[in-house]
């Protein structure tokens, strides 16, 4: 069965999804990161695909993207470190990047890699929904993988309504309308946050951009079924000498009721 | 040269993150309505004419033509306002910004022109300016940061990245996601998501439309046989070209930048390099590593330094209705100094691109090519003194 939809559907408290960039600070450290985070609790991750050029990201991803290109990641490679990463984990995993870099490696390849992988899911915010509709849904039909679509304050609701049809695994809320990073007060938030939650949709909801420690992982999770942390916890790895350390400190707020 | 639903061919496209959809849609509802409402026609035309000191001459060049024993005529964008063909596109835009009642313009600039540009059409309306900039450029451009700020646009360096002129348009995209209210972001070349490369074409269009009436009045013919203009994003060869696309007389021709030279690394010959992917939103080709990571182009131009193509290029290059061809910065720069030294007129390193494409060809002796001279060389001048 579905790894996302088997997982939203076990956890009752509020998902916590963390947000990383593959080939950063190492070039190798993805499995380890995965493996870590999976046993200080977080329920979901998204790898990053690194790009040179990513738009919708603020300096934190940008900067760990530049290192981990720099590092030698590619998409190619990271595929490859992830081979065997279902014999070790059952943890959900999605991948997180840019249409480019999918284009590059040849789409169809691209599915059938994440197939075989293991990945359960792809967030790929500069595909929006009509050109999905219209180029790339029957493949990733076909695949059996998910896609996550990305919804913003901005989004109407004829456009929520479109997007939840289309897309499958969960919705992607954008915390506010900015790039990633941001560390802005969400309780303005609240009520983009409840409306979509009267709509009643199909998919889950996790809210993303933005949250950055305990108390902002709360208000974006009042009305969502949880909350996706990036930018935040890639500074904590930033000056880290132990990874194993500076992740388990950088989960620990979360930990104690996560374990309630 | 309409995009059907956004798209020329294959290429084009609005590949955008959701954030800014509602910005991208609004526009792309409105912009033609507004172009072609009379209200518009009428205060754009004004300001092209009074402001910007249009129209520019069709300019028979003598010492050329008997140089290449052909009949070549220069079109001066260069004796624009500002010096070059970019603010015919910020007169369209700002006045296009109005109209949807936005209060603040971004902007990215890599020589600093199109920044000048935008600086100056914000100037005469009375906008708020932000122009985003590579630090590297920043440096290298000085004169143009200086025009900016007394202009009244505030600089943002970019520091991301390579620091040039793709950091700067990230930058700007960026700035525009936080700000998707009241922002309105001038692009400066016919690059970008829809509606950008349509809108923009459209506003440069002004300098074939002029062409064809100018020839007609000098020579009795409706079209050139050739007419040559560099490619950065290609908004001047698209002007250019505009009213000759289709019409079985005019060879088309597009001069890149192919910096030391197309295969050695240093070059931004994009079309040249054939690779198609996504960059800034519009699918094109565009000068990437086989990861699909964009790399770093170089040229001795800076408005020629862009690892991307305006997908209206990459349609006529795919379609074959334009020949694309390169020429190196020695080349540019030797072209360069012949024009200031023949005719005392020293171009932009960009135009000179398309002035070095003369020695490439042999043009017919009864045939008419026109050269788009896209801008002055004034800019330059730090470059051309190291080879004078
Ligand atoms: C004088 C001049 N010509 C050409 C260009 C290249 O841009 P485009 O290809 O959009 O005309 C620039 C860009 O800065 C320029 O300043």
């Amino acid at each position: 069965m579905d790894r996302l939809k088997k997982m939203f559907e076990n956890t009752e408290r509020k998902v916590l999804s963390i947000y990383f960039t593959a080939g950063y600070p190492q070039l190798n450290d993805t499995e380890t990161i995965i493996l870590e985070l999976e046993k200080n609790g977080v329920d979901l991750i998204e790898i990053g695909i690194p790009f040179s050029d990513p738009l919708a990201d603020g300096p934190i991803i940008q900067q760990s993207s530049y290192k981990a290109i720099e590092n030698g990641m590619t998409l190619k490679l990271l595929f490859e470190q992830l081979k065997d990463i279902r014999q070790k984990t059952q943890i959900p995993l999605v991948l997180m990047g840019y249409l480019n870099s999918v284009i590059q490696f040849g789409e169809d390849e691209f599915c059938r890699k994440c197939v075989e992988t293991g990945i359960d899911g792809v967030i790929l915010p500069d595909l929006p929904l009509e050109y999905y509709e219209m180029k790339y849904q029957r493949l990733f039909k076909n695949h059996g993988l998910n896609l996550i679509m990305l919804i913003s304050p901005q989004t109407s609701i004829e456009r929520i309504q479109k997007i939840d049809a289309v897309s499958s695994g969960f919705l992607y809320l954008v915390s506010s309308n900015s790039i990633t990073g941001g560390t802005e007060n969400l309780g303005k938030q609240r009520e983009y946050f409840k409306r979509i939650s009267d709509m009643q949709l199909n998919n889950p909801t996790l809210a993303g951009f933005g949250i950055h420690d305990k108390e902002s992982f709360e208000i974006a999770t009042e009305n969502t079924n949880g909350a996706i942390i990036g930018s935040a916890f890639i500074k904590s790895l930033e000056d880290q000498e132990n990874l194993e350390k500076a992740v388990a400190k950088f989960l620990s707020p979360f930990k104690i009721d996560q374990c309630v | 040269m309409k995009p059907i639903n956004g798209f020329y061919g294959e290429f084009g496209g609005a590949f955008i993150p959701e954030m800014l959809y509602p910005n991208v849609r609004e526009l792309e509802k409105e912009y033609q309505y507004i172009i072609d409402s009379e209200d518009f026609q009428k205060e754009f035309r004004s300001l092209l004419r009074d402001y910007v000191g249009r129209p520019t001459p069709l300019y028979f060049s003598k010492n050329l033509s008997e140089k290449y024993q052909t009949n070549i005529y220069l079109k001066r964008e260069d004796l624009n306002h500002t010096g070059a063909h970019k603010i015919n596109n910020t007169i369209g835009q700002i006045l296009l910004a109005k109209r949807v009642g936005k209060k603040r313009i971004i902007a990215e600039t890599g020589a600093g022109q199109h920044g000048v540009a935008t600086a100056t059409a914000c100037a005469l309306v009375g906008m708020e300016c932000s122009v985003f900039m590579g630090a590297v450029d920043i440096d290298r451009q000085a004169p143009n940061v200086q025009r900016m700020k007394l202009l009244g646009a505030k600089v943002i360096p970019a520091t991301s990245g390579s620091q040039t002129l793709k950091d700067a348009t990230n930058e700007a995209i960026r700035e525009w996601i936080n700000n998707p209210l009241d922002t309105h972001y001038i692009i400066g070349s016919v690059v970008g998501p829809h509606p950008y490369p349509d809108m923009v074409a459209q506003f440069q269009s002004i300098i074939s439309e002029e062409i064809k009436n100018q020839l007609f009045d000098q020579t009795g013919k409706e079209a050139p046989d050739h007419v040559i203009a560099c490619v950065g994003g290609g908004s001047n060869a698209i002007g250019a070209f505009y009213h000759f696309i289709d019409n079985d007389i005019t060879q088309l021709i597009a001069v890149e930048a192919a910096g030391h030279g197309v295969q050695t690394g240093k070059t931004a010959a994009t079309i040249a390099l054939g690779k198609k992917g996504i960059i800034h939103g519009s699918q094109t080709f565009l000068m990437q590593t086989e990861d699909g990571q964009i790399v770093e182009p170089h040229s001795i131009s800076a408005g020629l330094d862009y690892p991307g193509i305006g997908p209206i290029h990459a349609y006529l290059s795919e379609s074959k209705k334009a020949k694309i061809v390169s020429i190196s910065d020695q080349e540019a720069i030797e072209a360069g100094i012949f024009l200031s030294r023949t005719e005392g007129i020293i171009p932009a390193l960009e135009s000179a691109h398309a002035l070095a494409y003369l020695e490439k060809e042999n043009f017919g002796k009864e045939e008419i090519v026109v050269v788009n001279l896209s801008g002055r060389g004034d800019k330059d001048m730090v470059t051309y003194e190291k080879y004078i």
